[in-house]
């Protein structure tokens, strides 16, 4: 869908400006290989892949699936264009028309074969396939449609390799009126077929996106903001000017992917992968829901970071104006917790900021001392350091209360239902069962709710005849 | 006799790559404050121990490096060429691309018998070049997916394919507060399986050595590095050739085996926990002198009170007077904190060694009844300076020193197991909550054996 696309755009040209600044001397190396291939091209047209040696094409290992072309020929007459294998897009002309059961349903069943071909040959490409990242918007067609079919898809066709999903769900005042229906039914899919989902709320990136103005503008003395170092700046990528508005939020989310997955791609002291990310942060298997903070979101140029800056990073991480979602993290319930940080941080800081946290965190009591930690060498372009906070949180059950409460107005007065129901394959219970599988989530944040701040009693342990 | 080192996972790899570097330094340097005879003697024995002779200028370590994905093995590989004083052997490593995942199942029950066929041919080639193989030291954590599920397997297949060879594991314990979530089911499943197929289990905390690297060592930003550094000092301060019989003419060449024979009498009780002083930075050495009589007075506090380092020691706590023995088995008469030994080793390093006493450590009350005290206490010297202290103490003790961490763990670890978290990710994998269960009761049984000491 265009969020998908637009969002992806963002990521390939970050991810693209990451590498280069790491790897000087233009090899084609293991890091790179986690998310390009490395392609011949110089006997014209596509080559072998290459896999060593000196890059000559970079191709990115993605899919860009759309139902309308705008988006997507767009990225390809961008500085982007070399990046993408013009034979791994599916697009179409008229659009999902913000509709569901268009994209999934109608749209789904007449790409399926076309969809299994080229994921198969993209996975063919990888020598170890570990992770897909699916990135997607919840509240119109496509992206939330189509989006949520390719997730089913990518569980039948390849059920050992774990699923990432990326979703931007709608705020209230979106000018989509049916996505509230658009996303609890994305929802039910992403419960049943996700394996981890990091939701991201437009509020939030916006919020992020004007408190950086506020700082730049501010024209503190002394205070001179380096360009490249913004969580939300292209600066340093291929496309440097900023056109599109949406550009700095998008930013932020492909900046999130990347600090997702440096540990995997670059070396460290305590490497932290994507399935260990699975492994530690869902203790159930429906509650994946994993809400997300970046820090530090700029870097101050010409400024020294003493330890007491390091520390400010970690008190950062847990507020609620850092976050992707609008939700405070330090007044509910936390399943787990896991930090990530990039660059010149040893394991002593990250130690004494747990200490010094944790006492103000409410972790459920089976999980008193939940944290996964990593530590990768490699900073991002432009900081010392950085971290990124992945909790998972009772925080997240407003907004799905919300969503819920949202689609109830409409649902109640069965509007706009009939654009849905005539779409073969929709039915009326494929609303039902929705919104139960939604009502059903809400109720496992609200036992576990219930179990904040109760007293403590261990179970009694296992004994031993003498 | 040789050593097999083999190493498992980011911590097995990163801590034995540090361990052959202390062991290079202190070979190659020249503070052993010895004759040049003692010092040949020394170099020739820690040769044989731990490196062979393939090519002349650079000793190979006899080593295994097993991981499931490739980063700190292409790296710990890299850097140790690049030292110039040792390296490994090219061919002497085994990785994979995915990962274990932090999930012991994923590590026992798929990567273990997809890759058992190739691990294994790398420890049979390492082992058949050595003239005389004195077992396995293996170098895991507990908390993650490779060191701890895939070493338990390795472990059984060392002892399926090696059954009279001593194998020493030793496991990293992860710090309390988490490094990684499912640290404690890690735990309990890797040492309710090591304690089936390994000779012992040679502990280390990182707590313990964060503190020393901040209290001790003075090391303001502690990176894992300083945590490897000074664990590879305190295994180095055993491993090295000692004398292991008062007035013995040759180093002791079966290492190994001489540590079982010393500290493991029953296998009910295999959990070795590890002392060592003085410790201090590098750059106070110069200027710090011990004696004799204090570090021995000192070691054997840090026994009895089971204190972790040097610095703030319990000198209330004193053994109990002999004679108040009941002959129930609860320990009800023995004062609180104080630490029961079945078994100690004490390993003495540098100058004057041989005059030093250690009458001290023989006293019957440190030790449970059922062992004769001559038998509970070893004492292995040399007068070789160890890594530039000029005097060095070890500990190596068979005691209740790991029973509050143990407790700790499966205290922890059957708390989430009650809610059942995290439990799915282990049955996706083939661990069912009856291994689980399983693996609780071997270790409340081993607790309280440990207990009622």
């Amino acid at each position: 869908g265009q969020c998908g696309n637009q969002v992806g755009c963002r990521f390939w040209d970050l991810a693209l400006r990451e590498h280069a600044a790491v790897n000087k001397k233009g090899i084609y190396d293991e890091a790179l290989s986690s998310f390009f291939r490395n392609v011949d091209i110089r006997s014209g047209g596509d080559g072998p892949d290459i896999y060593k040696g000196k890059i000559c094409s970079l191709k990115a290992r993605a899919l860009l699936i759309d139902m309308e072309e705008g988006v997507v020929n767009e990225i390809l007459q961008g500085p982007l264009r070399d990046v993408f294998d013009s034979k791994q897009l599916i697009t179409d002309v008229s659009g999902s028309g913000n509709n569901w059961a268009v994209g999934h349903k109608l749209y789904g069943y007449r790409y399926r074969e076309n969809i299994v071909e080229k994921l198969r040959k993209t996975a063919e490409h990888c020598d170890c396939l570990q992770c897909f990242f699916v990135i997607h918007s919840m509240g119109g067609g496509t992206g939330s449609g189509l989006g949520t079919f390719v997730l089913n898809l990518l569980e039948d066709e390849f059920p050992e390799v774990y699923r990432f999903v990326t979703s931007v769900y709608p705020s209230g005042e979106d000018d989509v009126i049916t996505s509230p229906y658009n996303s609890v039914l994305a929802m039910k899919e992403l419960n049943e077929h996700a394996d981890c989902v990091l939701p991201i709320e437009n509020e939030s990136l916006f919020d992020i996106v004007n408190k950086i103005h506020q700082m730049i503008n501010s024209g503190k003395l002394g205070s001179t903001v380096k360009q490249n170092s913004m969580v939300t700046s292209s600066a340093g990528s291929a496309k440097s000017v900023q056109e599109k508005p949406f550009d700095a939020m998008n930013n932020i989310v492909a900046n999130l992917l990347l600090n997702l997955t440096s540990s995997a791609r670059f070396e460290g002291s305590l490497n932290m992968d994507l399935n260990e990310i699975s492994m530690n942060l869902v203790p159930f298997p429906r509650l994946h829901y994993l809400v997300s903070s970046l820090t530090p979101l700029y870097t101050l140029a010409d400024v020294n970071v003493p330890s007491r800056r390091l520390d400010q990073m970690f008190s950062d991480a847990f507020s609620r104006d850092h976050q992707l979602i609008q939700a405070d993290p330090k007044h509910s319930l936390y399943l787990a917790c896991a930090l990530l940080v990039r660059g010149n941080v040893q394991v002593s800081d990250l130690r004494r900021n747990i200490e010094r946290l944790k006492p103000s965190l409410h972790f459920v009591s089976w999980n008193q001392e939940g944290w996964k930690t990593g530590l990768c060498s490699v900073p991002p372009v432009g900081h010392s350091h950085s971290l990124l906070a992945l909790a998972n949180n009772t925080c997240v059950k407003p907004t799905f209360i919300e969503l819920k409460d949202r689609f109830m107005k409409l649902y109640k007065k069965k509007a706009h239902l009939h654009h849905y129901l005539h779409i073969d394959g929709m039915e009326q219970s494929c609303f039902s069962e929705a919104i139960s599988s939604l009502s059903d989530l809400i109720e496992e944040y609200n036992e576990l709710d219930a179990t904040k701040g109760g007293p403590r009693t261990d179970p009694s342990r296992l004994k031993i005849a003498v | 006799m040789s050593i097999v080192t083999v190493q498992l996972g980011q911590c097995g790899n990163q801590i034995g790559h540090e361990v052959f570097n202390a062991i290079c330094s202190d070979v190659r340097g020249t503070h052993g404050l010895c004759s040049k005879k003692e010092n040949e003697s020394y170099h020739d024995a820690c040769k044989e121990r731990f490196f062979s002779e393939e090519e002349p200028e650079v000793p190979v370590a006899r080593a295994v490096l097993v991981d499931m994905e490739p980063k700190v093995i292409s790296q710990t590989l890299s850097i140790a060429a690049r030292s110039g004083c040792w390296k490994y052997d090219d061919r002497s490593h085994f990785c994979q691309k995915q990962g274990s995942g932090n999930n012991w199942a994923n590590g026992y029950s798929v990567h273990g018998p997809r890759h058992k066929e190739v691990i294994m041919n790398l420890v049979q080639k390492e082992a058949e070049k050595c003239d005389r193989l004195g077992g396995f030291f293996t170098i895991m954590s507990m908390a993650g997916g490779t060191g701890s599920g895939l070493g338990a397997f390795v472990t059984q297949c060392l002892r399926d394919a090696f059954p009279t060879s001593f194998i020493l594991n030793h496991v990293i314990w992860p710090y309390g507060t988490g490094e990684v979530i499912v640290q404690n089911y890690n735990s309990v499943l890797t040492l309710s399986h090591l304690y089936q197929s390994s000779d012992a289990l040679l502990v280390h905390e990182n707590d313990v050595i964060h503190k020393i690297c901040a209290q001790l060592m003075n090391i303001k930003q502690i990176s894992f590095r300083d945590v490897n550094q000074v664990i590879a000092h305190q295994l180095g301060s055993v491993f090295q050739p000692t004398y292991t019989a008062e007035g013995g003419l040759h180093y002791s060449r079966n290492p190994l085996g001489d540590l079982m024979e010393a500290l493991v009498p029953h296998p009910e009780f295999k959990m070795l926990g590890l002392r060592n002083i003085p410790q201090m930075p590098e750059n106070s050495l110069a200027y710090s002198t011990f004696s004799w009589p204090g570090l021995v007075k000192h070691l054997r506090q840090m026994l009895i009170a089971n204190a972790k380092m040097e610095e703030g020691i319990d000198w209330q706590v004193r053994p109990p007077p002999l004679g108040s023995f009941i002959a129930s088995s609860h320990s009800t008469n023995k004062p609180l904190h104080f630490n029961t030994s079945i078994a100690n080793l004490v390993i003495l390093r540098g100058k004057d060694v041989h005059s030093v006493d250690l009458g001290s450590f023989r006293d019957p009350s440190l030790y449970t009844s059922w062992l004769n005290p001559q038998d509970a206490f070893n004492a292995w010297k040399t007068p070789r300076a160890f890594n530039k202290y000029e005097k060095s103490a070890s500990l190596v003790s068979n005691s209740q020193f790991l029973l509050k961490p143990l407790d700790n763990v499966v205290g922890k670890a059957w708390n989430m197991f009650a809610s059942k978290a995290y439990i799915h990710q282990y049955t996706k994998f083939g661990i069912e909550e009856e291994d689980f269960l399983d693996s609780f009761t071997a270790l409340e049984q081993v607790i309280s054996s440990y207990t009622t000491l």
